[in-house]
């Protein structure tokens, strides 16, 4: 799915900032936050196209990996890695020009006050990017029975149906958070091909790029 | 290429020919090393802007090809214009085809470094899981190096890349070095190559199957054709040490009545039985045989080359990955071999360029992959077909002949299915039938 995630981030990015797609490293000159960066999956190759990136996740694990990851590659290794919150990097009053959360957002307790996080990292006019699945029939029959329980793609009990956002409800909650939502799009996966793909069915996986109002 | 124009290339070839400026005399006979290639390459050549270069120096279209085979009882004729196109293929000199593209390199702006060199041995980096993340103790020397393929040359000097491409021939070192496992078999046939002069001028493409293997007669210009004669290796000892006019007398008997008769017109009375319905029948195939020109001079000397099949298990590991010839080798019937090396050239730059624009690293096995998965199946294909070909025309049995015969004939006058086999030939369709 990665590839299918980085090819709508450029998309999106270059389009706000400005930025000639065709180019290697579009994003020189753009700093952005990976949060729930994991092993530095996004991170890494966010850094490879020019930005400078700062990736945090709540695991020591993850960092510490992520870390010798980076390292082996002189591109990747100026990205800074911590172990920390968005809402710890709030405190310290940090601000980026666009702030990435892929597939976070279901597993934290209170979205609404993860979304304030968000843009609060935001510069105004800056980009919030984030990607979720969707709470539907559809979901629960893809995510998590067959991603979970058929598959084995993910560990049983990674997702809780419950906390899934819809769209709707993650515009508003982002809405709220003075983050207005400027384009969607979904991820749907073809068995055939074994490949994602971008589309505009939102039933599953999705993902929303959206603006920080400028006050 | 924009997305890849930031990549600093080094070429590792020890081909004296790439470190002088590509200068051919035009009134050198041409070398009989030569290539034909299908539409689909050269319109790769022009994307790169290399085709230029090539049509400032000798080359042959050619719109018409005519397969036969030593029973006398069928053959086949082929135009471009079945398909609405004006050339089936081009021949081109080899040492032509290398200098367009070292002209074209060099009139491109982006980093290449030439190295006239061979590769003695190359080391790849271990993977980051061995490189212990538990360990408690200093991390290891910090190398800048410790994620690329170190390549020692024979000239001294040491490289170190993200991507090594194995585009080494049948006889790769890469994939040697590597270990890429191989399958395949030596065909018990080798190939003798020349060039013959006419009287007259050749614009048709011929092949006639005999009984130890295919002649081929290629246009070339100028009243030059290029021979492709494959026999059974001692035949091809005797040809090459005969006499000139003993050589050139062989060719000649090879191309017309030697081995067997003509085909007549037709077998199965006139062609009209296959040619319903008369709106979609080709232009060729009311075409009638014809004999070759008649060769008057051998105008190079005769090389000799075996001929096998080899095709490497996989073309890509981390690091590395291997196209051309170095991924699969192949019979010269059909002429294919180097259209389907060029082919993924182009794919393998065309899936680096994508994985650039999502900031993949160019090493890694996902991006590449996307390149076998697209290659390996056309390549695998094609050699199949062709290995079929070779096969089905090395076995001198009376039923067989019949069933080639009819196959020729069908390949004639089914017009559907000649248009097929041309698109496939000529690189514009992915499969050989029906799409």
């Amino acid at each position: 799915m990665n590839p299918t995630r980085l090819a709508f981030i450029r998309s999106t990015l270059c389009r706000h900032f400005d930025k000639d797609p065709n180019r290697a490293r579009p994003f020189e000159g753009i700093k952005i936050v990976d949060v729930g960066c994991g092993g530095g999956i996004l991170s890494e190759p966010l850094a490879r196209m020019g930005a400078t990136v700062t990736g945090v996740d709540a695991v020591e694990k993850n960092i510490k990996i992520a870390r010798i990851h980076a390292d082996l590659d002189p591109v990747t290794s100026t990205i800074e890695y911590y172990c920390t919150t968005a809402e710890k990097l709030v405190e310290e009053d940090r601000k980026f020009d666009a702030v990435i959360a892929l597939e976070v957002i279901e597993h934290v307790a209170n979205p609404a006050e993860f979304c304030k996080s968000l843009a609060a990292l935001t510069v105004p006019d800056g980009a919030t990017i984030i990607s979720t699945i969707n709470r539907s029939m559809r979901s629960y029959a893809t995510a998590i029975v067959a991603a979970e329980y058929l598959l084995h793609w993910l560990p049983k009990g990674t997702h809780e149906w419950s906390s899934f956002l819809t769209p709707e409800e993650l515009v508003l909650i982002l809405q709220r958070a003075n983050i207005t939502v400027r384009e969607m799009a979904g991820f749907v996966y073809s068995p055939l091909t074994g490949r994602w793909s971008l589309s505009d069915d939102i039933r599953v996986n999705f993902i929303v790029f959206g603006t920080k109002n400028c006050q | 290429m924009p997305l890849t124009k930031h990549l600093n290339v080094a070429i590792i070839d020890s081909n004296p020919a790439l470190g002088s400026r590509p200068y051919f005399n035009k009134e050198d006979p041409p070398d009989p090393r030569v290539s034909t290639v299908t539409p689909a390459t050269i319109s790769f050549f022009k994307d790169v802007g290399a085709w230029q270069y090539i049509e400032q120096h000798r080359h042959a279209y050619f719109d018409k090809m005519q397969v036969w085979d030593y029973t006398g009882l069928g053959y086949t004729r082929y135009n471009a214009q079945d398909i609405n196109k004006e050339v089936l293929g081009c021949v081109v000199e080899n040492k032509v085809l290398h200098g367009s593209l070292l002209s074209c390199i060099e009139n491109t702006d982006f980093q290449k470094t030439i190295y006239p060199s061979k590769l003695s041995s190359m080391t790849l980096p271990p993977s980051p899981s061995s490189l212990g993340m538990d360990s408690t103790s200093s991390r290891p020397p910090l190398s800048s190096q410790r994620h690329l393929a170190k390549l020692e040359l024979s000239d001294g000097n040491s490289l170190y890349t993200k991507l090594v491409v194995g585009a080494d021939g049948g006889k790769s070192r890469v994939r040697e070095l590597a270990g890429f496992k191989t399958t395949g078999w030596n065909y018990s046939q080798n190939a003798i190559i020349c060039t013959v002069e006419h009287t007259v001028e050749n614009g048709c493409a011929w092949q006639r199957f005999l009984p130890a293997g295919p002649i081929a007669l290629l246009p070339m210009g100028d009243n030059f054709s290029n021979i492709v004669w494959t026999m059974n290796p001692k035949e091809s000892t005797n040809r090459k040490l005969m006499n000139e006019d003993e050589f050139v007398k062989d060719v000649n008997n090879a191309l017309d009545y030697g081995y067997g008769p003509h085909p007549t017109s037709s077998l199965f009375g006139s062609g009209e039985m296959f040619s319903w319905p008369r709106a979609g029948v080709t232009l060729s195939a009311n075409d009638c045989f014809e004999v070759p020109p008649k060769v008057v001079k051998l105008a190079s000397e005769r090389m000799v080359f075996p001929l096998s099949l080899r095709h490497a298990s996989d073309y890509v590991s981390k690091h590395v990955v291997l196209i051309g010839d170095a991924a699969h080798t192949v019979h010269p019937l059909a002429g294919q071999g180097v259209n389907m090396g060029f082919g993924d050239a182009f794919a393998l730059s065309r899936v680096i360029a994508e994985g650039i624009a999502v900031g993949s690293d160019i090493g890694e096995v996902t991006v590449l992959k996307k390149y076998e998965a697209e290659r390996k199946p056309a390549n695998i294909m094609m050699m199949g077909i062709l290995d079929g070909f070779q096969k089905a025309y090395s076995v001198d049995f009376g039923p067989l002949n019949i069933l080639r015969a009819a196959a020729l004939h069908g390949a004639h006058f089914i017009s559907p299915l000649k248009r097929s086999i041309i698109s496939y030939a000529s690189g514009e369709q992915k499969l050989p039938l029906f799409t």
